[in-house]
């Protein structure tokens, strides 16, 4: 049973509610870090910690607060991101429907670091009754001295408000976000300057992940280097993994980034196998954007190494026969599904969530999708096997945000992998629309050639 | 003396230029001009905030600076990214770039009409020249065209939205040189469109600005619409007093009729400045001062001789060297039928430049 610090809580029945919360120990971080550290200490606490970023890019949380500006007499800014809009991500709203308090009082905590005394928490416009939960959380700490003026006799001011956004994926972008935040299109900006120099309203700003911001709060309760004990490597820490495809318990797990994929879908702490005992053709590690696997690549690595749930196995090989951890949105895929399908699914959604700014992404996504659609239904030529691979490389990498490189790298690894599902889509266009293609030799061990 | 301002050294195809801090890459490359530019259809120097949409200006950095000489890793946006002392910059010597720009244009093709025998723009517009520059002759794309209803923006403007790149000029120029906002981005993606606000009219005094910063054909001007080419058309730079704008236009002429009003252009392609600031004209100056009466004639307009525009002309312009005889080691081609012996139009004879007017087939009557 690994470790919890986040979800070890949210079976309590009402956490939702403040008295049940601080009952159970909530907001002593709040309480360690205003009263008896400062700022630039609690920053030592989660660099000390190697918290990496949980919303895609895994990018140090400390050093991340370590790069904001600091000008004097310009304020700065918190800005949690909570637009979980990443097909099959569903993490944060977990966390956020359940166990609110854990994000405000991450909230205060790391305002606190960053010195940040208005909070933003921007939240998908879907998640309409999550607003209502976290602002009757945010109601309840205030009433109870935890935001506000001079709380705890600190000194430090703080109050949190939340915005819903319109519907739009894009404006999980970080720069988007910001822009949407202050009432515009949501347009993601070119970087440099990056938001910890220019953000929101022109000030540094940091933005971060809901379980990001929440995973400050068993950081300053613990400190930071028991945290770092968790885990392997540069993976420290817990991670929400949100698991759902052909699985027999989909659901919100925290896992230490100690357990392997393999065990990770097939023990019955976790996912609990494939259902009616199929078998497992391909998964998508961390949700929709980064690179599907095969079953021999996911298990064990081109090196024949077991693959673990850490942000460096799962990467190990590069795109090449590695993935990413992303955003924690585990997609597992049985022998009945059609691996076309599932990047045309995913294609048409990177079109339809493109903001059009820029030519490659808006031109080329829409490209992609119909010349998938036209494999689907038995229209496709071998050609188009090549075309999309030269418009995914040519939308890679010359985009203003990495949407461009979201919808481009499912569409390359599904390519890469299962070729050979293609070529049959092409060339028998009538069973294609009957049956599925199976799992040809994609759960096959490995060969791994002896070095000569 | 006064402190002499350091100024960053970069390095560009091979070529290197001093350039002030703050300028980006793609000015740098304007200073030195020529092949080295890359081509921009997005960012307009007039413009605040305009650029980094189109990629067409993407350039390879091979090192960031004397201090930090990494290269970057993705190619970046040359009108978005500031010239650092020490930056070596590639472009046209760079494969990567080429690759990218030529895929750019596809991108930028596959959903344009490709309507330029019936486009006003034909002649001057920034899309066509980039798809000779850069584009194939085939397409890969197989799909139905992404198109749009016009729509009339004001009494003045049309907008062809089905023709439009989204280089968001038009926006900016509404947001920057006039007092009002009533036209933005509706939706998003590959359905995005420019629009005013439910089809409202767009009216106010610079409001004809906008069909000169668009590159392509998507905002034309009505009072000229389908009455030309622009080829046909002679520019003459103009003048009158105005008491709204700076007054100095070009007008297009046909014989005597002026058919249309522009802004001067510079090089490239863009408003020129006055006093330093852009001489954006109003629209009293573009739409209805069309009398030759109107204005102080100032002369032929300097046109690049590269330009369609040119063509037939300016008299005592220096030719194309011809090559053909080079090549052929002095010998004439041995051609199937000269065409000039059997139709008398074109005859090589006769110098466009020097005829009155278009030319007419009585022009070519052999006397």
């Amino acid at each position: 049973m690994g470790r919890k610090l986040l979800l070890d809580k949210i079976n309590v029945e009402n956490i939702r509610l403040y008295d049940v919360y601080r009952r159970e120990g909530g907001y002593r971080s709040v309480e360690k870090a205003l009263k008896t550290m400062s700022p630039e200490a609690v920053t030592e606490e989660v660099k000390k910690s190697g918290l990496r970023g949980r919303g895609g890019a895994g990018f140090p949380t400390g050093m991340k607060w370590g790069f904001l500006a600091k000008p004097a007499g310009v304020p700065r800014y918190l800005v949690v991101n909570a637009d979980e809009s990443e097909p099959g991500t569903f993490k944060d709203r977990y966390l956020m429907e359940f166990i609110p308090h854990l994000l405000i009082e991450g909230m205060i905590t790391s305002s606190f670091a960053i010195g940040s005394n208005r909070s933003y928490i921007y939240i998908r416009g879907e998640f309409a009754w999550i607003v209502d939960i976290l602002e009757q959380a945010i109601a309840e700490a205030k009433n109870n001295g935890w935001l506000g003026k001079n709380i705890l006799g600190s000194g430090f001011d703080c109050e949190i408000y939340v915005q819903r956004g319109a519907g739009a994926y894009i404006c999980g972008e970080e720069t988007a976000l910001l822009e949407s935040l202050e009432g515009k299109r949501g347009n993601p900006r070119i970087k440099p300057p990056f938001p910890a120099v220019k953000g929101l309203w022109d000030c540094p700003t940091v933005v971060n992940n809901v379980e990001t911001i929440a995973a400050v709060v068993p950081i300053i309760n613990d400190g930071g280097e028991e945290y770092a004990k968790i885990g392997i490597g540069k993976s420290t820490g817990t991670k929400l993994i949100s698991a759902c495809g052909n699985i027999n318990r989909q659901g919100v797990y925290e896992i230490d980034m100690t357990i392997s994929v393999e065990e990770f879908i097939y023990s019955d702490e976790y996912c609990g196998g494939i259902p009616n005992n199929r078998k497992l053709k391909a998964c998508i590690p961390g949700g929709s954007s980064v690179p599907i696997l095969p079953a021999n690549l996911l298990l064990t690595t081109a090196k024949g190494e077991k693959r673990m749930m850490t942000y460096e196995s799962l990467a190990d090989g590069g795109f090449q026969t590695g993935s990413m951890m992303g955003s924690g949105g585990f997609i597992v895929l049985d022998d009945r599904q059609c691996v076309i399908r599932h990047t045309f699914t995913l294609a048409r959604f990177y079109r339809h969530e493109s903001c059009g700014q820029c030519s490659p992404c808006r031109e080329g996504t829409g490209w992609m999708e119909k010349i998938l659609w036209n494999i689907e239904t038995g229209k496709g030529k071998m050609s188009d096997i090549d075309l999309l691979w030269d418009i995914q490389r040519k939308i890679e990498g010359n985009t203003i945000c990495p949407l461009g490189d979201a919808a481009a790298w499912p569409v390359a690894a599904a390519i890469r992998h299962f070729r050979d599902e293609f070529e049959w889509h092409i060339t028998n266009p009538d069973d294609a629309q009957r049956r599925n293609y199976g799992l040809a030799g994609y759960a096959d061990p490995i060969k791994i050639a002896t070095p000569a | 003396m006064s402190e002499e301002k350091k100024l960053f050294k970069v390095t560009i195809d091979n070529i290197t230029i001093d350039v002030e801090p703050g300028t980006t890459v793609l000015n740098a490359a304007r200073q030195i001009g020529g092949d080295v530019t890359p081509p921009a259809m997005c960012y307009y120097s007039k413009l605040q905030g305009s650029g980094g949409k189109c990629r067409t200006c993407l350039v390879e950095v091979a090192a960031g600076s004397t201090a930090d000489p990494r290269p970057m890793p993705k190619l970046v946006a040359s009108c978005r990214t500031n010239v650092m002392d020490g930056m070596i910059v590639k472009n046209i010597t760079s494969e990567k770039v080429i690759d990218a720009r030529n895929g750019v244009v596809e991108f930028l093709l596959i959903n344009h009409p490709l309507d330029c025998p019936i486009c006003d723009q034909a002649g001057e517009c920034d899309l066509q020249d980039l798809g000779y520059s850069h584009g194939k002759e085939g397409t890969r794309y197989e799909f139905k065209r992404r198109t749009f209803e016009r729509e009339d923006i004001g009494p003045y403007i049309q907008l062809h939205m089905t023709r439009c790149i989204l280089c968001y000029r038009c926006t900016y120029v509404a947001d920057q040189i006039t007092n009002t906002r009533v036209h933005g981005i509706l939706d998003r993606g590959d359905h995005a469109e420019i629009s005013t606000y439910i089809s409202k009219a767009i009216d106010n005094d610079f409001s004809g600005n906008m069909i000169d910063v668009c590159p392509v054909g998507a905002l034309t001007d009505k009072t000229f619409r389908f009455k030309n080419r622009v080829w046909f058309t002679k520019p003459v730079d103009a003048h009158r007093d105005c008491s709204t704008c700076c007054g100095k236009v070009t007008l297009w002429q046909r014989g005597d009729e002026v058919l249309r009003v522009t802004a001067r252009k510079d090089q490239w392609n863009e408003v020129q400045n006055y006093d330093g600031k852009p001489g954006w004209i109003c629209n009293t100056c573009r739409f209805d001062k069309k009398k030759t009466s109107d204005w102080v004639i100032d002369g032929l307009t300097n046109i690049s001789r590269h330009s369609v525009i040119s063509q037939g002309k300016y008299p005592g312009l220096v030719r194309p060297h011809e090559m053909l005889a080079d090549v052929m080691g002095g010998r004439e081609p041995k051609l199937l039928m000269d065409i000039h012996d059997v139709s008398e139009v074109n005859d090589p004879s006769v110098d466009l430049s020097l005829i009155e007017g278009p030319a007419t087939s009585k022009d070519f009557e052999k006397k």
